[in-house]
C-alpha cells in the first residue's frame, strides 16, 4: 500500500483491507494523443473491499478505471506510463495477455448493454467465449451468478427471453450477473447506476454490499452519497490527478485537502 | 402597454416616451444602473417607463415553417411512385391479357375477298389522295365526316404458310361485313404460327372423317394421342439420343486424354482403344436401335393428318400432332377460355420457346436467370461481407482506407458493359482458357470454360454488385453499438469472437438488405451477359441428369436478354409485342419472388439472432 509519494502530492490515509492489497497503481500517466489525462496516479486497491473513484466531470476517474482493464487499448494514439501491478504483475507489461487480463475483471458499464441474446446466452457469454460446452456448468453458473445479482427470482422463469424486454434495472444487474459468471477477482463499475431510477439504485447498491469480500470492486460514481453508502475507501481525483485517497467517512466528513472538502461539501463540480 | 404584433408601432412608442435626448442605448445604460439610485424594483411605476422587450411577430411565417419543403418532399415522393406504380399497370395492364383468347372475326371486303383474324388493334389514319380518289361516294362522305380520317383494323390472321404473313391491316372503306361465325377454330401449330380456320376432315391411317364425322371429342382424342407420340419422339431424339451420344463423347475423350498424356503408341492407348473400339460398337447399336425407333414412330405418326381450310376456303394439310392447341375461338363460355388462358400460362412457364422464341414458353430463361442470380448471391455475399469486416473492422481507418472505399463506390458507376468485357477478358478467356489446358486437354480446341458460361456470369456480375454488399455491411457494423463491443470485450472474448458472436449477428439484417438490393440489380441486369454466356437459345439446361449435374461452364438463357430478344431482334415483331410485356411481368414476378424470399430469410435471422438460446 502507498502511504505517500513525493512527485504527486496525493494525501494518503487509506483503510487497510484484511486481505490486504489486490491492485497497485504505480505513477500512472495517460495520453490521448497529444493531450494527457492522469497525471503521476498513485494508489493501492485493497482486496475484497470497495473502493469509490469520485470527482467532477472530466477528471480521469473513467479513464483511471478504464486503464485497469486496459479497455483504452482500443483508442488509438493512447499511451501511458507508469505501472498497474495486479498481484505483483505489471498488466501493461509485455507478457501480458489482455484477453486473459479481461478474463480477471469483469466490467459493468454505465449504460445497461445486454446483448441481443436471451437472459440465458447473456450470463453465460464468458463461458461462452472459454470454449465451456457442458450443459451443467452453464446451468450451474446461470442460477449462480443471477442469484449472486440477485436477479434470479424476477427472471428463473423466462431465462430463454430476449434480454431487452427487460426493465433497465434489471439489465444492468444482468451486466453485473454477466460480469461475474466469468469468475472474476476485480468488478469494475463504470457509473453503473447513472442511468436507474432510485429503486433501481438502491438495489445495485445493496447488491454491490453484498458483493463486497467476495470481489474487489472499483466503482465510479458521481453520486456522493452513493459512494459514501457503498465504499470502504474513496479517492477523489481533479483535473487527472489524484488529489486525495482514503478512508470513506474520513474523505466526506474530514477530509485533510481543502479540494476535496470543497468538493464533498458540493461547493464545486 | 398594449400588447402588439405590430413591432414598428412598438418601437415607435419607446421613442415617444423617454425624453427626447436620450437615445435608445443610453435608456438601456440607465436601466442597468437604477439598483444603484436606490430604486431596485423593475416592477415599480418607474419600470413602465424602461424599454418594453421587443414583441415577437405572431404572424404566420411561411419561410420558417417546413411547409413549402414538406409539399416538395411529398411531392417528389408522389411523383415517383407515380412513375412506378404507372409502369407496373403498364405492364400487367399489356401482360395479363395476352394469353386470354379473343374471338375470331370473319370480314367480307367489297372485293369478295375474306379475311378472319383476331383483332389486335384498330387505330386511325389518314389516307392519301390517291386512295381517296378510288373511293366511292359513300366512304369518301364518312372520311370526310371524321375530318379526314379513315379507320383501320390490325388482324392477327396466321396462316403464315398461305399468306407469307401473320399480320393484316384492313381499313374500314373496305369492309362489307363483319360477322363472328361459330365453327371457326384457332389452331396453334408448332411450326408456321397459328392457323385461323374450319376443320374440313380428319385422315387416322386413311380412314377419313369428313366433317359430318368428326366430333369435338374425336378431335381431342386423337389431337391428345398425337401429342403423346409427338413428346415420345422428342424423348428419343433429345433425351436417348442425347444420352448415347454423350457416352460415345466420353469415351472419345477419354480415349485422347489418355493418347494426350502416354503417347499413340503406348501400350496403355492401345489398351484403351480396344476398350473404346467395344464400347463404341455398343453404343452404335443401341444408337441405331433408337434412330430406327424414332423413324417409325415418325413414319407412323404421318399418318394421322388434319385438313384445316382458311375463311377463303383454301385447304391445309397438316400432321396432327403438330397442333399445339386448338379451341372453337367464337363459341367458347368463360371457362373455357380461362381454361384457355391458364394452360397457355402454363405452356409459357414450363416449356421451351419455339418459332424463334416468340412462341411457346421461357422456362429455359426462368431457369437460367434464377441459377445465375442465386450463384452470384452465392459467390458475391461472403466476398462482400468479408471485405467489409476487414474494411470496417481490421483496417487502420485512415486515408488508405478512405481511398480504398472511395474505389469501392466507383465501382458501383462503372457501366455494366465495361464488366462484360472484363469477364469475358479475364474470366473467360485468362482463367477458363487456363481451367481448359489444366483440367480439359483432350476437348480442346472446343473450349469448356475457355467461353462464355454459368459460372463466368455469376463471377461477372457478383463484381458489378459486390460494392452494393460492401457499403451495405459496411453501414450495417458502422451501426452496431459500441457499447455491445465494449461489453463483449470487457468479458474476455477476443475481436474476432467479438465480431462473430456481438457484431456480425446485429449486423447480419442490414447485410441481408445489401444483398437483396445485389440480387435485384443483378437479375435484372442484361448488357455484360451478353458478352460472357448468355445465349438466344441455349440447348441444355445447366443442371441436367448428366454427370457432374451442375454444369457450369454452360451458356444460358435470361429473361432480360430473352426479353431484347424477343422485342428488338425477332422476325415477327407484331407477334413478339405481348411476349414482351408478358416475359417483362414475368421478371418483375421473378425478381420479387427472390426478394420477398429474402426478406423472409433475413426477418428470420432477425429472431434467431435477437431471441437466440444455448
Amino acid at each position: 500500500m502507498i502511504r505517500n509519494s513525493d512527485t504527486n502530492g496525493t494525501v494518503y490515509h487509506v483503510q487497510g483491507g484484511p486481505m490486504g492489497t489486490l491492485l497497485t497503481i504505480k505513477d500512472f500517466c495517460l495520453w490521448y494523443g497529444r493531450a494527457q489525462a492522469l497525471f503521476d496516479v498513485g494508489m493501492g486497491v485493497e482486496k475484497g473491499l470497495v473502493t469509490a473513484l469520485i470527482g467532477p466531470s472530466g477528471c480521469g476517474k473513467s479513464t483511471l478505471l478504464r486503464g485497469i482493464n486496459r479497455m483504452n487499448d482500443l483508442i488509438d494514439g493512447l499511451r501511458t506510463s507508469g505501472e498497474i501491478l495486479l498481484d505483483g504483475t505489471d498488466i501493461y507489461g509485455p507478457d501480458v495477455d489482455v484477453i486473459g487480463l479481461r478474463k480477471v475483471m469483469g466490467m459493468v458499464f454505465q449504460k445497461p448493454n445486454p446483448f441481443p441474446m436471451s437472459i440465458a446466452d447473456n450470463v453465460c457469454y464468458p463461458l461462452k467465449v472459454d470454449g465451456v460446452r457442458d450443459k451443467k456448468t452453464l446451468r450451474d453458473t446461470l442460477e449462480n451468478a443471477l442469484k449472486a445479482s440477485a436477479l434470479w427470482d424476477e427472471v428463473k422463469d423466462r431465462l430463454q427471453d430476449n434480454a431487452l424486454g427487460l426493465s433497465g434495472g434489471q439489465q444492468q444487474r444482468l451486466c453485473i450477473a454477466r460480469a461475474i459468471a466469468g469468475d472474476p477477482e476485480v468488478l469494475l463499475m463504470d457509473e453503473p447506476c447513472s442511468a436507474l431510477d432510485p429503486v433501481a439504485t438502491a438495489k445495485i447498491e445493496d447488491l454491490i454490499d453484498e458483493l463486497r469480500g467476495r470481489y474487489t470492486i472499483v466503482i465510479v460514481t458521481h453520486n456522493m452519497q452513493q459512494a459514501a453508502r457503498v465504499s470502504d475507501n474513496t479517492a477523489f481525483m481533479y483535473l487527472g490527478k489524484l488529489i486525495e485517497y482514503g478512508e470513506t467517512s474520513v474523505i466526506f466528513t474530514n477530509p485533510k485537502v481543502e479540494k476535496t472538502m470543497e468538493y464533498v461539501t458540493g461547493r464545486f463540480g | 402597454m398594449k400588447p402588439s404584433l405590430n413591432i414598428e408601432a412598438v418601437e415607435g412608442k419607446t421613442e415617444a416616451d423617454p425624453p427626447p435626448t436620450v437615445k435608445d442605448s443610453e435608456l438601456r445604460l440607465s436601466i442597468k444602473t437604477r439598483p444603484e439610485n436606490g430604486t431596485p424594483d423593475m416592477s415599480s411605476e418607474d419600470g413602465t417607463t424602461a424599454e418594453p422587450r421587443p414583441k415577437r411577430s405572431m404572424i404566420w411565417d411561411f419561410k420558417a415553417r417546413g411547409e413549402p419543403f414538406l409539399w416538395g418532399l411529398g411531392g417528389a415522393l408522389a411523383i415517383g411512385m407515380l412513375m412506378i406504380a404507372g409502369f407496373i399497370v403498364l405492364i400487367l395492364y399489356k401482360g395479363v391479357p395476352t394469353f386470354y383468347p379473343e374471338p375470331i372475326e370473319v370480314m367480307k371486303l367489297r372485293d369478295g375477298s375474306v379475311v378472319a383474324g383476331e383483332v389486335t388493334r384498330v387505330e386511325k389514319f389518314a389516307p392519301g389522295t390517291d386512295i381517296l380518289a378510288n373511293l366511292d361516294d359513300k366512304a369518301k362522305e364518312a372520311i370526310a365526316a371524321k375530318q379526314g380520317l379513315a379507320g383501320r383494323t390490325l388482324l392477327k390472321t396466321g396462316n403464315f404458310d398461305l399468306y407469307h404473313e401473320d399480320y393484316r391491316w384492313v381499313n374500314d372503306y373496305e369492309v362489307a361485313e363483319v360477322s363472328e361465325p361459330a365453327g371457326i377454330y384457332m389452331v396453334e401449330r408448332m411450326e408456321w404460327g397459328p392457323f385461323i380456320g374450319t376443320i374440313v376432315s380428319l385422315n387416322l391411317q386413311g380412314d377419313i372423317l369428313d366433317r359430318n364425322r368428326i366430333s369435338p371429342e374425336i378431335l381431342r382424342k386423337e389431337q391428345a394421342a398425337a401429342a403423346r407420340r409427338r413428346e415420345r419422339i422428342r424423348e428419343i431424339e433429345r433425351t436417348e439420343i442425347a444420352a448415347v451420344n454423350q457416352h460415345m463423347e466420353d469415351e472419345r475423350l477419354k480415349l485422347r486424354k489418355t493418347g494426350l498424356s502416354y503417347g499413340q503408341s503406348s501400350s496403355e492407348y492401345q489398351r484403351t482403344e480396344a476398350v473404346f473400339k467395344e464400347n463404341s460398337e455398343k453404343l452404335e447399336v443401341q444408337y441405331q436401335d433408337l434412330a430406327k425407333e424414332a423413324v417409325l414412330l415418325k413414319e407412323r405418326d404421318s399418318k394421322y393428318a388434319i385438313t384445316l381450310a382458311d375463311a377463303a376456303g383454301r385447304e391445309q394439310t397438316i400432321k396432327l400432332s403438330d397442333i399445339v392447341r386448338f379451341y372453337p375461338a367464337n363459341d367458347l363460355t368463360v371457362w373455357k377460355k380461362l381454361e384457355i388462358y391458364f394452360s397457355r400460362w402454363w405452356e409459357f412457364l414450363t416449356q421451351e420457346p419455339r418459332e424463334a422464341n416468340t412462341e411457346g414458353g421461357v422456362m429455359p430463361a426462368i431457369f437460367g436467370t434464377f441459377c445465375m442470380t442465386v450463384l452470384m448471391a452465392l459467390t458475391v455475399a461472403p466476398f462482400g461481407v468479408v471485405a467489409a469486416l476487414y474494411l470496417r473492422e481490421y483496417a487502420k481507418q485512415g486515408r488508405m482506407v478512405s481511398l480504398v472505399r472511395i474505389c469501392v463506390n466507383n465501382l458501383a458507376g462503372v457501366p455494366s458493359i465495361v464488366y462484360g468485357v472484363f469477364g469475358l477478358g479475364f474470366f473467360a478467356y485468362v482463367l477458363g482458357g487456363s481451367i481448359d489446358q489444366m483440367l480439359f486437354p483432350e476437348r480442346l480446341p472446343t473450349p469448356t470454360f475457355g467461353t462464355g458460361g454459368l459460372l463466368w456470369s455469376s463471377l461477372t456480375l457478383a463484381l458489378l454488385t459486390v460494392p452494393v454488399v460492401i457499403v451495405a455491411t459496411e453501414e450495417a457494423l458502422a451501426a452496431v453499438p459500441g457499447s455491445m463491443r465494449e461489453g463483449s470485450l470487457a468479458c474476455g472474448a477476443s475481436k474476432w469472437q467479438t465480431i462473430k458472436w456481438i457484431v456480425l449477428p446485429r449486423a447480419m439484417p442490414g447485410i441481408m438488405t445489401g444483398l437483396i438490393l445485389a440480387m435485384a440489380r443483378g437479375a435484372g441486369e442484361v448488357a455484360p451477359l451478353m458478352l460472357v454466356g448468355v445465349v438466344k437459345m441455349a440447348p441444355e439446361l445447366p443442371i441436367d441428369q448428366f454427370f457432374p449435374y451442375i454444369h457450369l461452364e454452360r451458356s444460358f438463357m435470361h429473361l432480360g436478354f430473352h426479353i431484347y430478344d424477343v422485342g428488338f431482334q425477332s422476325r415477327n415483331s407484331e407477334a413478339a409485342k405481348p411476349m414482351v410485356f408478358v416475359t417483362t411481368l414475368l421478371l418483375i414476378g421473378l425478381v420479387f419472388a427472390m426478394n420477398a424470399a429474402s426478406i423472409m430469410i433475413r426477418n428470420r435471422l432477425k429472431r434467431k439472432f435477437f431471441m437466440g438460446h444455448f
